[in-house]
């Protein structure tokens, strides 16, 4: 039996850029920009980095391929750099490999970078793209809201919610992470919402509306992972820890078999139970302190809490509108305002949550900050509902 | 005894007002009103030639897969592809038995579906089955007599020597170049002449030379034919052609001018299926092809007739099937007749990867999944590894048609989002009787009824249209049942 990641790997330091409607930068500018935050936070030189990983999830439209723009855009120091994409969980999976090269010796200080370069596309929305050859020629002529909005419809359906109470507890959601967008200066969106705007909006893929959808924004974001031991030779005396990384990749069942009826994402619900268990969280209602969820669309973020195991199968509604999930509630999530107000640079986004975990969990989290979080959750859900691939981070205290 | 064995026809749902074309363009040609009566059928902006060919088919025998007809041949002066057999698109998304299988097209003159009737009967002759589908989408000049007369539809005839329905009794054919209109090579739309004379000259003279020389070689005379069917976009002309002839009154079918508006190549045959369900015992059918010259078959009805069972809707069917589409805008979009600004999302790589198609093309032109052998899991696509978890096994799955099984839709959106010739895109989740499921497009949306559970059937439509390479794909699509 693995001993999983548990405490073995430790975060120095943390950066992120403003994420936004960068016109005026190169995906270069927006690294730098997080990197330099990132390496005086870690209180190291860029020499001391041994080994990098990079995510970016839809290259054509940013950077090109390979793990060149980051080893070119930081000038690193002829090291091994990787570019790696895996969906929306692109920037957990950066984060993944540079932590699980610390865990195995292979070297002593990594760092994961992840940005994404969207608005040059001329358009809104994330840019349209190939599925593949073959898959083109029969998936089905989608957008992002689109397929999320087949969680609304499956969810309906299995627990007879009504088309308001749905609509209603989404539009909670988009007003609760507006509010949180507030207080956040690297938020693209940093303005509140009403619940009527959110309800009145233009309908985008039914019944998603236009403030049911992230963002679509540039941004990067990065972590520089060690040991615990060298962080504390490194002056470090707060450690913050992984606790649990975990993955979880369709293999066609849920689209292609019986029994998955779109009111559930299966991917979350197995990588969120494999991560409790890597983390030793045997309640996590009682025991998350908070979490950054993967928002693309309220849909999901509501769908994610019972997936999380947050709130019981059929219980999202009641919950989300009984404020359990607002800053000042139970379970606070996407404090920093979510992809909902940073937009989702694809490579960025799991960077960005751990970003986040790290500063709450390190009390540097300025006006936002929350009362003595101990454990922070991260999950990334790309592709479709029904064929996806899903990540669920835990980062806490050290040695809790 | 060879003759009709079957029959089925096929038009779109979407018909479109004509007052609506009428009143659009009255400042151009206040004319046009007079033609302005009733509704036309209209091809969505998903449906074409080979579409409605392949709804014809099934209306006229069912969706059997593994049938095995001799021949298909596939009668049209607007297939989409000059070069790539479009009988050969149709014949495999009706999966028929292609490994032995004549497939043929026929263009271009109005009368192409009568000479491959002949051809199919000549093929009856010969011991074999043999079924012609005639199906036409045509394109008319914003303000033309065309557009207001024109519209799309198909039909299918099945012909062959056991459980004739209507047989054979003598056919006659003339050619005459005789060009009461023309669409030359890499034209888009049709020039025509004066009605007047195409009247006098063409109809009045041409019908009833040949008509006469059937009627004298099958020792019939003209008040005997129960049914006389002549397509033409002049409403007068078959009574004034039948009176020529002596042939009574109530003989002379529907034009279906102001239902249907007139589907070219099609036309005969929808006239022809709309009639034999009409059609008695002993009945007399004479069918009147006209263009450059004229085909005239003459059939008898059997009392095979009454016993047959349809399973498609039929003309009738279909007629009582429409939805009134009053956007003129709509219509003229999905015929491409003006530049439409369809937005950036529109312009993603179109390439048809024909490598990839050809292995594809068992889920893409027939819709087969996959059934294994060791479970009976159906699944779509089909795969190496089977789908069920309690089973898994490695290279058990035999080809599963799923073209004509019911399904439910178990999620679904409208999407305003990605780009659509006919926005919103509706598309979700569908489980299918009988096990399978599959993502997938949907069409003919009624929003006020449609929700999770609703029935849906699939139907071969096109999924995406390359202007500039002059290629299009299809694949299936989802309709409410």
């Amino acid at each position: 039996m693995a001993s999983g990641i548990k405490d073995k790997v430790v975060i120095l330091g943390a950066g992120c850029s403003k994420f936004g409607e960068r016109w005026d930068c190169e995906p270069a500018d927006l690294m730098a920009e997080a990197f330099e935050e990132c390496l005086a936070d870690a209180g190291i030189e860029k020499n001391q980095i041994e080994a990098a990983w990079q995510s970016t999830g839809i290259d054509a439209y940013s950077v090109g391929p390979g793990a060149m723009p980051l080893s070119m855009g930081l000038r690193l120091p002829y090291i091994p750099v990787t570019k790696i994409e895996n969906y929306c969980a692109s920037g957990t999976e950066a984060f993944r490999a540079a932590t699980y090269a610390v865990a195995s010796g292979a070297c002593d200080i990594a760092l994961a970078m992840g940005f994404e370069k969207l608005k040059d596309t001329g358009y809104g929305g994330l840019p349209q793209r190939s599925r593949g050859v073959a898959n083109d020629l029969y998936y089905p002529n989608l957008s992002a809201p689109g397929m999320f909005a087949q969680l609304a419809a499956g969810y309906r359906a299995k627990y007879g919610t009504s088309k308001e109470d749905l609509k209603r507890a989404m539009a909670h959601i988009s007003v609760k992470s507006h509010a949180n967008g507030v207080k956040n200066p690297k938020a693209h969106l940093q303005r509140g919402i009403t619940m009527e705007q959110a309800l009145n909006a233009p309908m985008i893929a039914e019944p998603i509306g236009l403030f049911d959808c992230c963002g679509v924004s540039d941004g990067a974001a990065c972590a520089i992972v060690t040991t615990p031991e060298i962080a504390k030779s490194l002056g470090k005396d707060r450690l913050i820890a992984v606790k649990a990384l975990q993955l979880c990749a369709s293999n066609g069942q849920e689209g292609g078999y019986e029994g998955w009826d779109g009111s559930y994402v299966q991917t979350t619900r197995i990588a969120a139970k494999r991560a409790y268990a890597e983390a030793g969280i045997t309640k996590p209602r009682e025991q998350i302190s908070m979490t950054e969820v993967h928002d693309c669309f309220s849909i999901t973020e509501m769908v994610t809490m019972e997936d999380l195991f947050l709130s019981d199968d059929g219980g999202s509604v009641k919950d989300v509108l009984d404020g359990v999930f607002d800053a000042d509630g139970k379970i606070p999530c996407q404090i920093d305002g979510g992809l909902k107000c940073f937009g989702h640079p694809i490579g960025a986004t799991g960077l960005r949550m751990i970003y986040e975990m790290y500063l709450q969990l390190s009390g540097k989290a300025g006006a936002r900050q929350l009362p003595n979080p101990t454990i922070g959750l991260t999950h990334n859900l790309g592709g479709f509902p029904h064929q996806n691939v899903s990540s669920v981070a835990i980062i806490g205290e050290y040695g809790i | 005894m060879i003759g009709i064995t079957a029959y089925g026809a096929y038009l779109p749902r979407m018909r479109l007002q004509k007052q609506v074309i009428a009143d659009a363009n009255a400042w151009f040609d206040p004319g046009l009103k007079g033609l302005a009566k009733g509704e036309k059928a209209i091809c969505n902006w998903d449906e074409d030639t080979i579409t409605m060919a392949v709804e014809a088919y099934i209306d006229c025998l069912g969706n059997a897969p593994g049938q095995a007809p001799a021949a298909l041949l596939l009668a049209s002066t607007t297939l989409p592809f000059t070069d790539r057999q479009n009988s050969v698109v149709v014949a495999e998304a009706l999966n028929l038995n292609t490994s032995d299988l004549r497939t043929m097209d026929i263009s271009s003159s109005q009368r192409a579906a009568t000479s491959g009737l002949l051809s199919a009967l000549d093929i009856a002759a010969a011991g074999k089955e043999a079924v012609l589908v005639a199906s036409e989408h045509r394109r008319a000049k914003c303000a033309s007599r065309d557009e207001m007369l024109f519209g799309d539809g198909a039909a299918a005839i099945a012909v062959g020597g056991e459980n004739v329905i209507a047989e054979l009794l003598a056919s006659q054919s003339q050619a005459v170049d005789f060009i009461d209109h023309y669409r030359g090579e890499g034209q888009d739309f049709d020039y025509g002449w004066e009605e007047r004379w195409v009247r006098d000259e063409g109809y009045m003279k041409i019908v009833p030379d040949a008509v006469n020389a059937l009627l004298s070689k099958a020792g019939v005379s003209g008040g005997d034919i129960a049914h006389f069917i002549l397509p033409t976009d002049q409403g007068r002309v078959p009574a004034m052609v039948a009176k020529n002839l002596g042939i009574k009154g109530e003989a002379v079918a529907d034009n279906l001018l102001q239902s249907v508006g007139i589907t070219g190549a099609a036309h005969v045959m929808l006239l022809l299926a709309h009639r034999l369900e009409q059609a008695a015992p002993g009945d007399l059918v004479l069918v009147v092809g006209f263009g450059q010259g004229c085909d005239v078959l003459l059939f008898k009805v059997t009392g095979a007739i009454n016993s047959r069972q349809r399973s498609g809707k039929g003309v009738s069917g279909h007629l009582s099937n429409g939805r009134p589409e009053i956007n003129y805008n709509k219509y003229q979009s999905f015929n491409s007749l003006l530049e439409k600004e369809l937005g950036k999302r529109s312009e993603v790589n179109k390439q048809g990867y024909l490598s990839a198609m050809y292995r594809a093309r068992g889920l893409t032109n027939s819709f087969l999944g996959g059934k294994c052998t060791a479970c009976h899991t159906v699944q779509m696509p089909k795969h190496k590894y089977c789908v069920n978890p309690d089973c898994g096994a490695f290279d058990t799955q035999e080809d599963h048609p799923m073209a004509g099984a019911m399904g439910q839709v178990a999620t679904w959106t409208a999407d305003t989002l990605t780009f659509d010739y006919n926005p919103p895109a509706y598309f979700g989740m569908v489980t299918f009787e009988g096990g399978g499921r599959i993502m997938m497009d949907m069409s003919e949306v009624d929003a006020e009824t449609f929700d999770t559970g609703s029935k849906v059937s699939v139907h071969f439509r096109l999924k995406q249209i390359d202007d500039q390479a002059g290629f299009r794909k299809y694949f299936w699509k989802a309709i409410q049942a």
